[in-house]
């Protein structure tokens, strides 16, 4: 028996295998470490990279403009001989597009995602997520040319004053651009809601619909607030289907059959064309992002404090 | 070194005024345990007593999660290394010291692979003797003779008991002193149970083996020597047979008739 | 007693039995209108593809796909956007993949809860918000005219691969964690290193969601226009970039990198910004191709995604 144990593996390898030394494999291990930390700053650079330029060619650019006009000329001509510099021009392109886009893309996103989280048999949900997908996965300047030669024809038969540019056509499809981003937030936010509380209205003898509105869309609603507001936030920063779209020309108007542009549409035109490096028209457009990426910022972490509310919840 | 002739006779660990804390909650506390070497243990008690938690400071499991905190010593013969000491490096300790869980977890990998992974991350290793080691712990897992014909077919296509067997093989590849197991056959069935136990009670001739089980049949079957645990503290550490027919302390015989659990 | 006469008269009036087929109607009403809902957008979506079909597809064709942009439209053709494309979505990948596994990695696997990684954090969600557009303000500024890259592949591939960073380290994440924890514990029980766990280990397993991700995520990026517009992107460049390699020593050039550059849907985008039809065309022959590039990667991705959900089932 002890012959046997002796010889059993065991004891030959824990000889075998004495402590290595603990200093290199340690060094290795805390260099990745290191490496990889290095790596997490890149998208803080990032941040720093943009709010650094924003901020800094902005700073130039209210050294020239006083902040009042900015924010309440009703014109905007930066390249006139007399330049007016309103932001409010671009905004309001802006904010008529996003209105008419969530116009379509609430209602038919909320109706696709109570359809689907409380109605749906299997085949429809088979055939409509893919549909979706597909949705969201057309890049915005085939959106775009779908505005233009399209949705501006089909509406100008019914209005046959229609400009060929208008902020209508644009708004309907940014509306149909973001629906799948809509439904499929909505829908999770819905599907988190848990079983028992539909059965306990199901079990009052309720309807699906009933249960549907007073049930599960009361206790996901934050959950489905923060898939409108995160809506908006795409809209406010869309860019290609207004550009081709909705037209380039900076009109202070709440009309969505007139064109206008955007501020994005706005940043486009100018990169299009020649300004020269640190001139006053360079630097709008370094004004004018500031202004899209505070309105998304705000909207952007108001959709993230009500997604971790819906998500605490249960 | 001379190996000690006698199984059960010298320790092989030692916990001394051991307490551990996970966060602010202490989890144990003042535990002082003798674990003989080349002996099974079994550590028994009603759930949430500690017995896991113990077992887990023995490889420094806990160190893979933030919050925890170790008080005293717990060591290691015969070189006394204090296990728990601050400038031990855990991963040392794991490489001597190997652990069985209690669902059974092989890798994604082919069943070859599941038991060379121990060895190929210590580098020092020819692929000659790589065939070799694989095919000793199977052997000594007694699943050899199940999986030698399909040794690089995935793992997880083997059954539950199977499974538990290739991760004790691959526990056991490293050729390592102790062998921590955390209620190995709780997800098994009965003749997976059986065999798994029959294979701790050949194992622990040559390995020194701690086994958590809340089966206290299952301890009485395959332990020398029991520790009852309740409420993160040591109520009693004895042989076996002592613990299960006439224990010193009363509330050891409480839980053992079942009078409580 | 009040409450026997109420109940009575519950009884009596047959628990609201007669009110049942009304509800039942207007469920019925809500589900159909869910449905039309659905129709409508799977609507919008044909009438996208048949307007693309119908207006491009006799004009794709190999000389379509082999010819150089220009003044004629029958003549121009997609050779230098398409291959930009290509250019750009290496260069692209090239920053984005070690970035982003490197970040998820150490927010996953190494970071400790503090407040440094809460910002990290808060940081890449509020990344994944920003406009498109915003970070080709922020190329510009900085890559273009701070770092002297020019406008060219370079500025194009650190463009778009810090857009695409947010959602390449987001789904990596997510592959990350649905490792378990016991295969972690498995290795390390073993006596692995945290690196050898991560290399051996968590990497190899959550390879088919974090393939996944990136190749959606490139999808993306091959559909970006207006981040390009506005570092520069020409729309028409009718030559070649250099070769990668070279007649001497060492055999590699990298000129390529500099060279000025133009992608699909920037070229896309400038044909159906003219007023002739016959670019219209174009146009939508571009667009007809751009939509298969972007389809054929989220194939590709799913794909993927179903065959390592076959390998590997947890």
């Amino acid at each position: 028996m002890d012959a046997d144990v002796a010889k059993s593996h065991v004891f030959k390898r824990t000889r075998e295998f004495q402590v290595p030394p603990i200093l290199v494999p340690r060094l290795k291990e805390k260099g990745i470490e290191l490496l990889l930390m290095l790596a997490a700053l890149a998208s803080i650079a990032v941040t720093v990279g943009i709010v650094g330029v924003l901020s800094y060619e902005s700073f130039m650019f209210f050294r020239h403009v006083p902040l009042l006009d900015f924010l309440t000329d009703g014109q905007w001509t930066p390249l006139f001989s007399e330049p007016h510099y309103g932001i409010l021009s671009l905004v309001s392109g802006t904010l008529v597009t996003t209105t008419v886009a969530l116009l379509v893309a609430i209602p038919a996103g909320s109706m696709v995602a109570i359809y689907l989280s409380e109605y749906a048999p299997r085949s429809v949900r088979e055939t409509v997520k893919p549909v979706l997908e597909l949705l969201s996965a057309v890049p915005t300047v085939v959106y775009g040319y779908f505005a233009l030669l399209f949705v501006t024809p089909a509406l100008q038969k019914i209005w046959p004053e229609l400009p060929g540019f208008n902020m209508l056509s644009a708004g309907l499809v940014i509306g149909i651009m973001i629906v799948p981003y809509v439904s499929s937030v909505s829908e999770d936010a819905m599907r988190a809601v848990p079983l028992y509380l539909r059965e306990g209205a199901y079990a009052l003898g309720a309807t699906r619909m009933q249960t549907a509105l007073r049930v599960v869309f009361p206790s996901a609603l934050s959950g489905i607030a923060a898939a409108y507001v995160l809506g908006v936030s795409r809209a406010i920063g869309e860019t290609m289907v207004v550009a081709i779209a909705a037209g380039m020309q900076p009109t202070l108007t709440w009309n969505p059959l007139e064109p206008a542009a955007t501020m994005t549409a706005y940043i486009v035109q100018v990169s299009l064309g020649d300004l020269p490096h640190g001139s006053i028209g360079y630097q709008t457009i370094f004004a004018t992002g500031l202004t899209l990426l505070l309105m998304t910022l705000v909207f952007n972490i108001a959709g993230h404090v009500l997604r971790k509310r819906y998500r605490q919840v249960y | 070194m001379t190996v000690s002739a006698q199984p059960c006779t010298t320790l092989k660990a030692e916990a001394r005024n051991l307490s551990f804390f996970y966060g602010n909650t202490k989890a144990l506390e003042h535990i002082s345990l003798g674990l003989r070497d080349r002996c099974a243990t079994a550590l028994i008690g009603p759930s949430g007593c500690g017995k896991t938690t113990y077992l887990r400071c023995m490889n420094r499991m806990h160190d893979l999660y933030p919050g925890n905190r170790y008080e005293g010593e717990l060591l290691l013969y015969p070189e006394r290394i204090n296990l728990v000491g601050q400038d031990i490096d855990p991963i040392e300790i794991r490489m001597r010291i190997g652990m069985v869980f209690q669902k059974p977890n092989p890798f994604p990998k082919s069943i070859y692979e599941n038991v060379a992974y121990g060895l190929r991350i210590r580098e020092a290793i020819t692929r000659q003797n790589l065939d070799q080691a694989v095919e000793r712990a199977l052997r000594d897992a007694a699943l050899w003779s199940e999986v030698k014909d399909r040794l690089h077919e995935q793992a997880f296509n083997l059954s539950g008991g199977q499974q538990q067997r290739l991760c004790i093989a691959r526990a056991l590849a490293t050729g390592p002193e102790m062998l921590l197991f955390d209620e190995p056959t709780s997800a098994l069935d009965p003749s997976a149970t059986a065999r798994i136990e029959e294979l701790v009670t050949t194992l622990k001739q040559k390995v020194t083996i701690v086994i958590v089980t809340h089966n206290m049949q299952q301890a009485a079957r395959v332990s020398d020597y029991t520790a009852f645990m309740y409420e993160g503290r040591l109520i009693e550490c004895d042989r076996t047979e002592k613990i299960f027919t006439n224990p010193s302390n009363k509330l050891t015989e409480e839980y053992v008739t079942g009078r409580f659990g | 007693m009040s409450s026997g006469n109420a109940i009575d008269k519950s009884i009596r009036s047959g628990f609201g039995r007669e009110t049942l087929t009304r509800r039942k109607l207007t469920d019925l009403l809500f589900a159909s209108a869910g449905l039309f809902v659905m129709l409508l957008a799977l609507s919008a979506l044909l009438s996208l593809l048949g307007q693309l079909a119908f207006d491009g597809a006799d004009r794709l064709s190999w000389q379509f796909l082999t010819s150089y942009p220009s003044r004629f439209a029958a003549q121009a053709g997609i050779l230098t956007a398409w291959l930009g494309t290509v250019v750009v979505m290496l260069l692209t990948a090239l920053i984005a993949v070690p970035l982003g596994l490197a970040t998820a990695i150490y927010l996953e696997e190494y970071a400790s809860r503090n407040w440094f990684t809460d910002v990290i954090e808060i940081n890449i969600a509020n990344l994944a918000g920003v406009p498109s557009i915003v970070y080709g303000l922020m190329a510009l500024g900085l890559l273009v005219y701070e770092f002297h890259l020019g406008q060219s592949f370079l500025t194009a591939g650190l463009t778009l691969g810090m857009l695409i960073l947010p959602m390449v380290i987001i789904a990596t994440r997510e592959a990350i964690r649905a490792v378990p924890p016991q295969i972690r514990e498995a290795a390390y029980a073993l006596g692995a290193t945290k690196w050898q766990t991560v290399k051996d280990h968590v990497m190899p397993y959550s390879m088919g969601g974090i393939l996944t991700g990136l190749i959606l995520a490139l999808s993306r990026a091959v559909g970006e226009t207006a981040p390009l517009i506005t570092v520069g992107a020409l729309s028409f460049i009718a030559f070649l970039p250099h070769a990668p390699w070279q007649a001497d020593l060492p055999y590699i050039s990298l000129q390529w990198i500099f060279d000025p550059f133009t992608v699909m849907p920037i070229q896309m985008f400038n044909w159906i910004s003219r007023p002739q039809e016959d670019f219209h065309a174009n146009a939508a022959a571009a667009g007809i191709v751009l939509l298969l590039m972007t389809l054929t990667m989220n194939a590709f991705a799913i794909a993927i995604r179903a065959r390592f959900r076959k390998r590997i089932r947890w």
